[in-house]
């Protein structure tokens, strides 16, 4: 997740490197307690999955339930707010026309409407792949800026742009909040994706010129040659080069505008809220609904953990820059 | 690789979206209002309530419902930042004072002239907490919305079984009923702590003690108001030593810890209305403090409702009080649609409207509801509420009320959670924060 | 993250990381190619970024510590903004209560590190022995990584539940001690924070570790072996000083990261029982969106950002000593 680890770790890369030789029971050894620490790591994540497949009262059964029946309740919880009802009522309603007006009416319930949890997941996804390209188009820029030109005061330059990674986020806030409110940025999707642009660009800059730093130069000058000007070089020649190491910085920038937590609780309310303050405010209907909140949860980790899995190789490459290259 | 074209194309066309979508949402906004306030039953009953308001006037509702451990930190950040995001709030009475110093609420004194709605048409105690700024003056910033108060819930079913009670009196030498005062309470927290009922080991009492929003304060205050608690001399304002920290006031908060420590169920340390509920309606507790606002809903409850549950008046140790809860409806004056704000007023306050609200589980605060003589008959904890609120008091309302809450939670949570310090230090603390908030405001 | 301790790039982290940057790639020629239309092209890429920095970053930076000597409370606009010197700063290092919060902060930081080194640590070891599916098996310890703090934060309160939930149930099944109450109780709720730190963050000192792991060339084992050095002395001879940089900087960056720790620990146990785990992040949280005195968090703001400024310039300095 660290620039400048990653630059560190890089000094690995030049020196070939083969595994010691290790006996095979120490081999079997060494997997099986990774192995039961990788299980002990999923406990968690599997539990909240297994909730999320529960009915409230199940889920605070007490000792807990492992074994139970699945029931939907969760996300049907999740997706509608919902009325309580006399029995008299419900009974007056007639038959129930869907499976999940049925699973709500057994609680002597109603579904009044839609929750709000759709419009700030979508909200997630707009402002973290918003905040993202810009991020890594602004990175991606400066990065070759600096990996290639003699910029003065370069060096007091990315010092300054890494510096800005240092304050709380509760720090940054304060001023933010009063930079927003004149501006009119409060709020909006504009003004989160704005300021996760500015909190990823640094990350995105050290990433991207070390990328940039491992592309020959003499690839462009060669085209330079060829008659291709400067910008036409960069297009065509350093871009499709800087692949790889765009695609680690899109996720690592993703990842964070994804899970950003502080800033969206406090420069955001009805419009612009994400999904990371709203999920441990779901609640039922006079009760903290563990099902719906598990529900939420597993839906918002889910696309993470499928990234994490699908891209696992590019994510290495960010993490330890080069260090596991091939 | 390509994948990734894909996404940061897709991140692109997004961004481009959103500025579609947000004139979109402009254009949408010609008739519709948006409401703000707590995500809990009440509010449910008064979405359905409005529709009644859309079939009159053709005015669209949307409700921003956001659940209590955030409701202040969230609606306040709003208003501070002039957001446009609720037209109407229903906020909590200790907002009052800073809404109205800072301009974030509309005055509704001409309003109300021009309109014929008179504030003798609610209950004093309610328009007294809910609507004025400076405190009894009649300067307006609300209309009396939703009653409440602190009140207990409690097992019937099992205060009626036969050797339960037997059991009890032998031990404690009075009835197993409704507990008269605080030491009644917590005999019968003792006497079901890791009792087994239906072969499931049940808990005491569920109290409040949630350190984050206002939890904790509200519950130490309703033992506090019991004992005679004041916030400030009476004849000179905001004169707190000797007051805030008096032996009563020390003496009620010690119970109060004792409370936590003799009859919570495991875990209970940072419990507010939700985390009460739960354990009430799981059958984990007998008793359980909790707002009347919650009652009808336990009264309709698929566990506990019924003939299982009771209800009974903050009881009394010197004196009889009760930790006003409640709010009332204001206009946001950033909003632009204030106009349209106030018909929905205009209509909230009329009699069969107000009758209708708490027939569906509101608490209406108006006279021809409250003084019907048949109003005690309509519910279970219809009596109890007249009760209860013939004896409210609040937390301050001053402008500076959050910096206030807060010094309270931390000395409280610091003291009856965590065990630090004694009450008497606790207290003595909370005086030196309290002095030094005034002080700041120029009051002292 | 990504952040830096020093202030002169010559001997500070950057300058270092510049180094290692340059020791990977070809020695970094500067030619000169073509004048103008580069210098043209090199402002017209590098200025939006410094513009969008100096726009989120640097100016709100030098407003909050403006701010910090004012009275300013971001919820009375009326009111005249007043200059009060250095009263929000005395008031700070005067009030007790803030000693509480640095100190809950340093133990969370203190011993998450020490956890998460051990741990992080030893599976690298393990992972380095490439046993079958070793690749797999670290990208699912990864996962906890890559999840947003605050949902998780949210989600262990159920798991820490003491009748309900899961780890009090999993702990009596090898110990009977009966609900294990976490979250509620002074001693153990400080614990709470660094158990869940630890499960999201070992991963990474892990990643790091490996790399450094990975850098170590074969001949240096061989030559042990051939002076017949045992396992341990090979570890300590040759391993923990080849990673040890590696090691150091991961602790850097999750120690800068854990110093400024909110959004887990807020969502886990909001700073309770009492005090006991209101960590700096939170109590300037409640300082500034709360109680809204928005000169004095601007103050603790600025406090807080030099310690962390101080502790990690010191921290480097050490590191490069480790290096030599």
């Amino acid at each position: 997740m660290s620039a400048a680890a990653a630059s560190t770790t890089s000094a690995a890369t030049t020196k070939a490197h083969s595994v010691v030789e290790s006996s095979s029971r120490g081999k079997w050894l060494a997997g099986l307690l990774v192995v039961a620490y990788a299980l002990i790591t999923l406990i968690p994540l599997v539990w909240i999955l297994a909730t999320s497949l529960k009915s409230p009262p199940d889920s605070i059964s007490y000792p807990p339930k492992v074994i139970f029946e699945p029931s939907m309740e969760g996300y049907v919880n999740l997706f509608t707010t919902r009325s309580r009802q006399t029995e008299e009522y419900i009974e007056n309603l007639g038959p129930a026309e869907t499976w999940y007006d049925e699973i709500v009416r057994k609680r002597n319930m109603v579904i009044v409407g839609p929750s709000r949890f759709l419009d700030r997941y979508m909200n997630s996804v707009v402002i973290g792949f918003g905040s993202t390209f810009l991020a890594v188009f602004l990175g991606t820029l400066a990065a070759y800026g600096f990996s290639r030109f003699k910029v003065p005061l370069k060096d007091d330059l990315l010092f300054f742009i890494l510096s800005t990674r240092m304050m709380p986020p509760i720090a940054v806030a304060i001023p933010i909040y009063l930079m927003y409110r004149e501006l009119g940025l409060s709020d909006t999707a504009l003004g989160m994706i704005l300021l996760y642009t500015a909190v990823n660009v640094s990350l995105s800059v050290w990433l991207l010129k070390g990328f940039m730093d491992e592309i020959p130069r003499e690839y462009e000058e060669a085209a330079v040659v060829d008659g291709y000007t400067r910008l036409q070089a960069f297009w065509k020649v350093v871009l499709p080069q800087a692949r790889a190491g765009i695609a680690a910085t899109a996720i690592f920038c993703l990842i964070f505008a994804w899970n950003e937590y502080a800033f969206a609780l406090l420069l955001t309310s009805g419009n612009a809220q994400t999904a990371p303050p709203f999920i441990p405010i779901i609640i039922g209907e006079g009760g903290l609904d563990w099902p719906a909140v598990a529900a939420g949860t597993t839906l918002f980790l889910l696309p993470i953990v499928f990234f994490t899995v699908l891209l696992r190789n590019q994510l290495l490459r960010g993490i330890t820059f080069g260090a596991v290259r091939k | 690789m390509r994948r990734f074209g894909a996404c940061l194309a897709a991140a692109a066309l997004s961004v481009t979206a959103v500025t579609a979508m947000s004139t979109q949402e402009v254009q949408a906004q010609d008739k519709e209002l948006t409401l703000c306030w707590a995500a809990w039953d009440p509010a449910n009953a008064l979405a359905q309530l409005g529709k009644d308001f859309t079939a009159e006037t053709g005015i669209e509702m949307n409700y921003e419902f956001v659940p209590w451990t955030n409701f202040a930190d969230r609606f306040i950040n709003e208003l501070n930042s002039g957001g446009k995001l609720c037209d109407l709030l229903i906020g909590d009475s200790q907002w009052i004072g800073g809404s109205a110093t800072y301009g974030h609420y509309v005055k509704l004194n001409d309003f109300f002239e021009k309109e014929g709605i008179s504030m003798d048409d609610f209950a004093p105690a309610t328009v007294h907490a809910y609507s004025t700024w400076p405190k009894g003056t009649p300067n307006y910033w609300a209309l009396p919305a939703m009653g409440d108060a602190l009140g207990w819930v409690y097992r019937k079913d099992w205060f009626a079984r036969p050797e339960l009670r037997e059991e009890f009196k032998a031990k404690y030498g009075h009835e197993l009923e409704v507990p008269k005062n605080w030491n009644e309470v917590k005999n019968i927290g003792e006497f079901f702590q890791g009792r087994e009922i239906d072969g499931k080991t049940v808990y005491g009492l569920g109290i409040y003690t949630e350190r984050g929003s206002e939890g904790i304060t509200m519950g130490v205050t309703s033992a506090m108001y019991s004992w005679g608690f004041e916030y400030e001399n009476p004849d000179k304002p905001y004169d707190m030593p000797g007051y805030v920290n008096s032996p009563e006031a020390v003496e009620a908060l010690e119970f109060y810890k004792s409370l936590y420590d003799c009859c919570t169920p495991p875990g209970h340390s940072d419990a507010y209305m939700v985390a009460n509920l739960d354990a009430y309606k799981s059958g984990q507790v007998a008793m359980q403090m909790n707002w009347f606002a919650f009652f009808p809903g336990i009264a309709k409850d698929e566990d506990v409702g019924g003939d299982k549950s009771g209800f009974f008046v903050n009881p009394a140790q010197k004196v009889a009080a009760s930790t006003l809860g409640g709010q009332g409806i204001s206009v946001v004056a950033y909003s632009d649609k204030k106009d349209m704000a106030l018909e929905y007023i205009k209509w909230f306050a009329k009699s069969d409207v107000q009758k209708k609200w708490w027939s569906l589980g509101g608490y209406s605060c108006h006279v021809d509801v409250l003084n019907d003589p048949n109003f005690p008959n309509t519910a279970p904890f219809a009596g109890d509420f007249l009760k209860a609120m013939d004896g409210v008091k609040d937390f301050w309302q001053e402008p500076t009320y959050a910096e206030l809450l807060q010094a309270m939670q931390k000395r409280v949570h610091d003291y009856v959670v965590a065990g630090n310090g004694t009450a008497q230090e606790a207290l003595d603390k909370l005086v030196v924060d309290w002095t030094e908030v005034f002080e700041d405001d120029g009051k002292l | 993250m990504t952040d830096q301790s020093s202030d002169s790039s010559a001997d500070g982290l950057t300058g270092q990381v510049a180094q290692n940057v340059a020791k990977a790639t070809p020695a970094a020629v500067v030619r000169k190619v073509r004048g103008l239309s580069d210098r043209a092209i090199a402002w017209l890429f590098i200025s939006p970024t410094i513009f969008l920095l100096l726009a989120i970053n640097i100016f709100p930076l030098i407003w909050t510590v403006y701010l910090s000597f004012t009275n300013y409370r971001a919820n009375r606009p009326g009111r005249p903004i007043e200059w009060v010197g250095t009263r929000n700063y005395e008031r700070l290092l005067g009030n007790e209560d803030i000693w509480g919060y640095l100190q809950a902060t340093a133990h969370f930081v203190v011993w998450t590190m020490i956890i998460q080194v051990i741990i992080g640590l030893g599976l690298a070891l393990l992972i380095n022995r490439n046993f079958k599916g070793a690749s797999f098996w670290t990208t699912v310890i990864l996962i906890p990584m890559m999840l947003s703090p605050a949902v998780v934060g949210t989600f262990w309160t159920y798991l820490y539940q003491p009748q309900t939930g899961i780890f009090s149930y999993i702990i009596n099944l090898f110990v009977s001690v009966g609900p294990i109450d976490m979250i509620g109780s002074v001693d153990l709720a400080p614990w709470s924070i660094i158990i869940v730190d630890t499960w999201m963050w070992t991963p990474y000192i892990m990643l790091l570790c490996l790399a450094g792991l990975r850098s170590i060339p074969d001949y240096l084992y061989e030559a042990a072996e051939i002076d017949r050095a045992n396992a341990w002395q090979k570890f300590w001879y040759i391993t923990l000083p080849r990673i040890m940089p590696f090691l150091m900087l991961a602790v850097l960056f999750r120690g800068i990261e854990n110093f400024k720790m909110f959004d887990m620990v807020v969502e886990l146990t909001s700073g309770g029982p009492g005090s006991t785990t209101e960590v700096a992040s939170i109590n300037l949280k409640r300082e500034a969106f709360e109680k809204w005195r928005t000169g004095y968090s601007s103050a603790f703001a600025v406090i807080l950002f030099v310690t962390v400024f101080g502790l990690g310039n010191i921290y480097v300095k050490a590191l490069n000593k480790v290096k030599q």
